[in-house]
């Protein structure tokens, strides 16, 4: 197949792709550091943006309930989504083939109709709105993702490590503890680091089951795009990209590791 | 030393119950999902059969209105829209996608790893943060129009954001990963002793792409195809940054039902024809690539 050179089309093709992917997030990056406010034009390196960034109470105020509600929600939906991923690879049961299928609507269902049905639904059980909602509706959208990540390090796992435990004598309980556990770790980290990203970037589901003084960081940019491109955005959006790239890689990292 | 024997207690009487085992593990889940997704799906799919209260309340009367409201062009439209943009998506990313799919499978193996993470990074980042970033680009003072202008290509600004172009383009950028991820998993499995094989037989590269190559794929066409399309239909972020009041889709319908227009019921009607969509897609989908399989391809 003669597609490797570096010469041949495809590979320009492919190259244009990759430049497409991340073209636009360069330009943010880039505008970000400019001293000009409104022209395109490049007119210095400035950390203005940034400065004004965390002088600014209302951004700190979204950056501590953006964390408060990522951390949380992976914790529960880590531990949630590692129970279901261990109790579909360890037993069988009738059913089993709907219940994988319900797993993956969460994934195939838009996010705008999550949203809408969590606030009717909070709504008619007279639940106020808040950061209580929100980390309901993260770890509800993040179990599956969970799921599916320690299920593929599950299906990569030495079964025979399980055997012998049992077979010398450690009962059901010690043998998920002592040998499950400590295996399938990096695919658990993973899958906790990329709750972590889901959860913080949320912005659509966020969008309707926030409630008053329950922003958080996307929405805060959201409500700030509204009033127009500015400086300020480029630099919050620039620091989110940072930390969400700086997550997947060490969670990719950690998928890759052989078991 | 208590704890241990109710723990030993309590593993005996599970140890003698393997589907209370199962189920014991599992229930955090079934208990989440059930009352924080199903539950409100249920919730939703009632208020669309109700009438609209005052003040964005609802009358707990029975009504097919909110579906029947369809038929009015306006709304018509807006469907009819939603199934163009998120079909065009979902050919665009294919063509773009293939070959792309096509070239990370057949790189070296350790360039290969980068070049698929490189894919999967924007997978998992902001889709928000990133259609913002073509706002940069389109927008009449932005980056583009003022590149074009340096160049004395144009004098005035073209309007490029707030158009359906705009929104097909934010589109392709937000699920290439989606479309690309699934096709390269296909492509790579590829066993090129059959190319080999056509080519051998005297099939030219295109007949031989055609027949041979496309089929072997279907599956990963098939599924990058469902990953694009059934986003796509759902899409609010994408289409209020970049297209505006004047290229409302679905997805904006719905929006604005729950947002200034305070017709709920209304929403959850849009919402559910939404969701209808999406789960006819997903069963033709199943049926068309074949079970259980096509499920794994997906993920």
């Amino acid at each position: 197949m003669k597609v490797r050179g570096f010469f041949q089309p495809l590979t320009w093709f492919t190259g244009a792709c990759y430049l497409f992917l991340y073209l636009p997030i360069c330009v943010l990056v880039a505008f970000s550091f400019n001293t000009s406010r409104f022209s395109v034009v490049w007119r210095g390196f400035t950390w203005e943006w940034y400065i004004k960034l965390i002088q600014d109470p209302l951004v700190l105020d979204a950056l501590k309930n953006s964390l408060i509600v990522a951390v949380v929600a992976m914790i529960l939906s880590t531990i949630i989504g590692t129970l279901t991923a261990y109790g579909l690879y360890r037993y069988r049961f009738r059913g089993k083939t709907v219940f994988d299928g319900i797993l993956f609507l969460p994934i195939v269902t838009p996010e705008i109709v999550v949203g809408i049905s969590l606030v009717i639904f909070f709504v008619l059980i007279h639940v106020n709105l808040g950061l209580k909602t929100i980390i309901i509706a993260h770890v509800a959208f993040d179990i599956p993702f969970v799921m599916l990540i320690v299920r593929a390090r599950l299906q990569g796992m030495d079964r025979t490590l399980e055997e012998a435990a049992m077979d010398l004598g450690a009962d059901e309980w010690t043998t998920f503890f002592k040998v499950t556990i400590p295996q399938l770790l990096p695919g658990i980290i993973a899958a906790a680091l990329l709750a972590f990203t889901l959860s913080f970037d949320d912005f659509v589901i966020t969008f309707f089951v926030a409630g008053v003084g329950s922003t958080t960081l996307p929405l805060k940019i959201y409500s700030m795009v509204r009033l127009g491109v500015s400086p300020k955005i480029n630099a919050l959006s620039a620091l989110i990209v940072s930390v969400s790239i700086i997550l997947i890689t060490i969670a990719d990292r950690l998928q890759r590791k052989s078991v | 030393m208590e704890n241990t024997g109710l723990r030993k207690r309590i593993l005996k009487f599970f140890n003698r119950h393997e589907n209370l085992r199962s189920f014991g593990v599992l229930s955090p889940c079934i208990f989440w999902i059930g009352i924080f997704f199903l539950l409100p799906l249920l919730f939703m799919a009632t208020y669309s059969f109700l009438e609209r209260g005052l003040y964005g309340g609802v009358n707990w009367l029975f009504t097919w209105e909110n579906y029947t409201r369809f038929v009015d062009p306006l709304y018509l439209k807006i469907l009819l829209r939603t199934f163009r943009i998120s079909f065009l998506t979902t050919v665009i990313l294919l063509i773009v996608g293939y070959p792309m799919a096509y070239r990370i499978a057949r790189a070296d193996k350790r360039w290969r790893n980068i070049l698929l993470f490189l894919v999967i990074l924007p997978f998992w980042t902001s889709d928000l943060i990133r259609t913002y970033a073509w706002m940069l680009i389109l927008r009449d003072t932005g980056l583009l129009n003022g590149l074009l202008k340096y160049l004395h290509i144009i004098r005035e600004p073209l309007s490029l954001l707030y158009t359906e172009g705009a929104i097909l383009l934010g589109l392709a950028y937000v699920y290439l990963p989606f479309m690309v991820l699934p096709l390269y998993a296909s492509i790579e499995k590829l066993d090129t002793s059959l190319l080999e094989a056509a080519e051998d037989l005297g099939a030219t590269p295109f007949w031989r792409f055609l027949k041979v190559t496309v089929p072997l794929t279907k599956s990963g066409i098939l599924a990058g195809s469902l990953l694009v399309f059934i986003p796509s239909v759902g899409v609010f972020v994408v289409s209020d940054l970049l297209g505006g009041a004047k290229a409302m889709m679905i997805g904006n319908l719905v929006q604005l039902q729950f947002g200034p227009a305070r017709n709920w019921p209304f929403g959850s009607a849009a919402s559910f024809i939404l969701m209808t969509i999406v789960l006819l897609a997903v069963f033709g989908y199943l049926k068309f690539a074949g079970g259980k399989e096509a499920l794994e391809e997906v993920r």
